[in-house]
């Protein structure tokens, strides 16, 4: 393991520390917790707290800011924050309007939240809770813990944001989540696996011309590995695979993200928007705006993901709503 | 018989299984879950046996309660809220006892592997925790009085079973059939909890 770090035990806190500093101007720490914050909370609004294990950088507290998240609570690595950490997070940016939890599906996460979630409401905070779930690649069936929640969180974290900051009720911000969250689907790749610092070693191994599709975000085997092929037609495999699963036609409008896993360069990204462009042009499906970046990555994994928001007038237009988080400007 | 001193011998031998295989336990969780399980599992009971040094304690409930609280705000995952809750649920059962015996245990296990499943929204035969906790308790109830080398045997053998099984409910399920073959990280954990509490009981 190589890796610019002291303690392996530490690199979430160490980062925190690092991390707020950069941006005082935007954010706080809460005391005695790795829960990030607005400075300053825009008044009467409906609070909007996310979180989850840390090594997804920006996410999520690159997300908090005017325009979109309150706080984020900031786990260990790859682990779900505690309840007693999101309680924090909950009880800081609630101003008796209710706060809505947003959460990737994970089971961890999810346990957490809930429990979370009780607390707050036994100290009379009205909480909601939404589960992000765009990963196609796992199954999403009475047999499984139904799909994982990836990159298409940023796009739910936009839209619940814009929805907050107009001044929209607890059940409205919520819908309008849920509808995010009706109409994305990601799927994604990788070239390397990632290290966890603590575990030392790399969580599978691939060899110099295999890829493995369908990964998840926290070094998970994904659900196929074959041998590498073109940026486009593993583009392209991708795609249609979203593409299907959101029964897009001709006419469907749609806003795209090509998001890094944490160690692909963004002239890969770049070329992999390049193909994912020409195939929605040529089923005739409309790109509203593109994203490339890296905005939910895998700490040094080497890969991408593709997410697709089928978009409306109201998703269009809280998309477009003034954003300040650092990791998002709109 | 449990007293507040062999619930603090407990944890402490709980603790230091959870150190001698946090790689082991990491391993496991590598093969079909997240990694972090050896991960979570050391910090969380090293932070309990911490806890426990720093007060004085006058009854098995309310140590118990401080594994709880510990347990869900330091080792996070999955496996805080489960384990929390359990000990959780085995402390609120525990209430009011001095003398903490068979018959007391039984209904305060059975009460943490309820928790559990509750919590989790899991049941047997999933390839969990729950797959340890429910047959040891159905065990123990069973027995006429306490027996320490049963105790291991059965956690042991309940873990074991968990190899054959086709993950349904945790981050293994994605895997399905491709699970099979694995013991469950969290079953393996869960044997340790029992392991070590067969070695304090008299």
């Amino acid at each position: 393991m190589k890796k610019i770090i002291n303690n392996p035990s530490n690199v979430m806190e160490d980062m925190v520390k690092g991390m707020t500093l950069a941006n005082e101007e935007q954010w706080i720490q809460v005391e005695g917790t790795n829960v990030i914050c607005r400075k300053e909370l825009s008044a009467n609004k409906v609070g909007l707290v996310s979180g989850g294990g840390s090594g997804h950088e920006p996410a999520h507290a690159g997300y908090v800011g005017k325009g979109m998240l309150d706080a984020a609570v900031v786990g260990e690595v790859f682990t779900s924050p505690t309840p007693d950490q999101i309680l924090e997070a909950i009880k800081s940016v609630d101003q008796g309007n209710g706060v809505l939890l947003i959460v990737k599906n994970y089971t961890g996460d999810v346990l957490n939240f809930e429990m979370a979630g009780e607390l707050a409401e036994s100290e009379g905070i009205r909480v909601e809770q939404v589960i992000v779930n765009d990963d196609i690649a796992v199954k999403d069936s009475d047999f499984t813990i139904g799909r994982r929640g990836i990159a298409g969180t940023v796009f739910v974290h936009k839209i619940a944001g814009a929805k907050a900051e107009q001044g929209a009720s607890l059940e409205e911000v919520k819908a309008a989540a849920e509808k995010a969250i009706e109409q994305v689907r990601s799927m994604g790749m990788a070239l390397t696996p990632c290290t966890v610092p603590d575990a030392g070693k790399p969580s599978f191994h691939l060899a110099e011309d295999e890829m493995e599709i369908g990964i998840g975000i926290h070094g998970e085997v994904g659900t196929e590995r074959k041998k590498i092929t073109s940026a486009k037609d593993i583009a392209v495999e991708l795609t249609n695979n979203i593409l299907e699963d959101l029964s897009l036609s001709a006419g469907d409008e749609v806003a795209v993200m090509v998001n890094g896993m944490g160690a692909t360069p963004e002239m890969e990204l770049y070329i992999v928007n390049g193909h994912v462009n020409e195939l929605l042009k040529e089923k005739q499906i409309d790109i509203h705006q593109t994203y490339v970046g890296e905005f939910m990555t895998s700490l040094e994994m080497a890969g991408f993901s593709i997410t697709l928001l089928k978009v409306d007038a109201e998703l269009k237009q809280l998309l477009a709503y003034p954003s300040e988080a650092i990791a998002f400007r709109a | 018989m449990l007293t507040v001193q062999l619930v603090q011998e407990w944890m402490k031998k709980t603790n230091e299984r959870m150190q001698e295989n946090k790689a082991y336990l990491t391993e496991l969780d590598q093969a079909i879950g997240d990694s972090d399980h050896g991960i979570n599992m050391s910090r969380g009971f090293r932070e309990v046996v911490n806890k426990l040094e720093q007060s004085a304690y006058d009854d098995v409930s309310t140590v118990l309660k401080d594994v709880a609280m510990t347990l869900m705000s330091k080792v996070g995952g999955a496996s805080g809220p489960l384990y929390g809750t359990a000990f959780l649920k085995l402390s609120t059962a525990l209430k009011g006892k001095d003398i903490v015996n068979k018959e007391d245990l039984a209904a305060g296990l059975e009460a943490a592997a309820n928790g559990i499943q509750h919590r989790g929204k899991s049941t047997t035969g999933e390839k969990t925790m729950v797959d340890v906790w429910v047959p040891v308790v159905l065990w123990w109830k069973g027995q006429d009085e306490i027996n320490a080398e049963g105790l291991e045997k059965v956690a042991k053998e309940a873990m074991e079973s968990t190899k054959s099984m086709e993950a349904t409910k945790g981050r293994a399920s994605y895997l399905q059939a491709k699970s099979v073959g694995h013991i469950d990280p969290g079953s393996t954990s869960s044997y340790y909890i029992f392991k070590s509490l067969a070695e304090v009981l008299v």
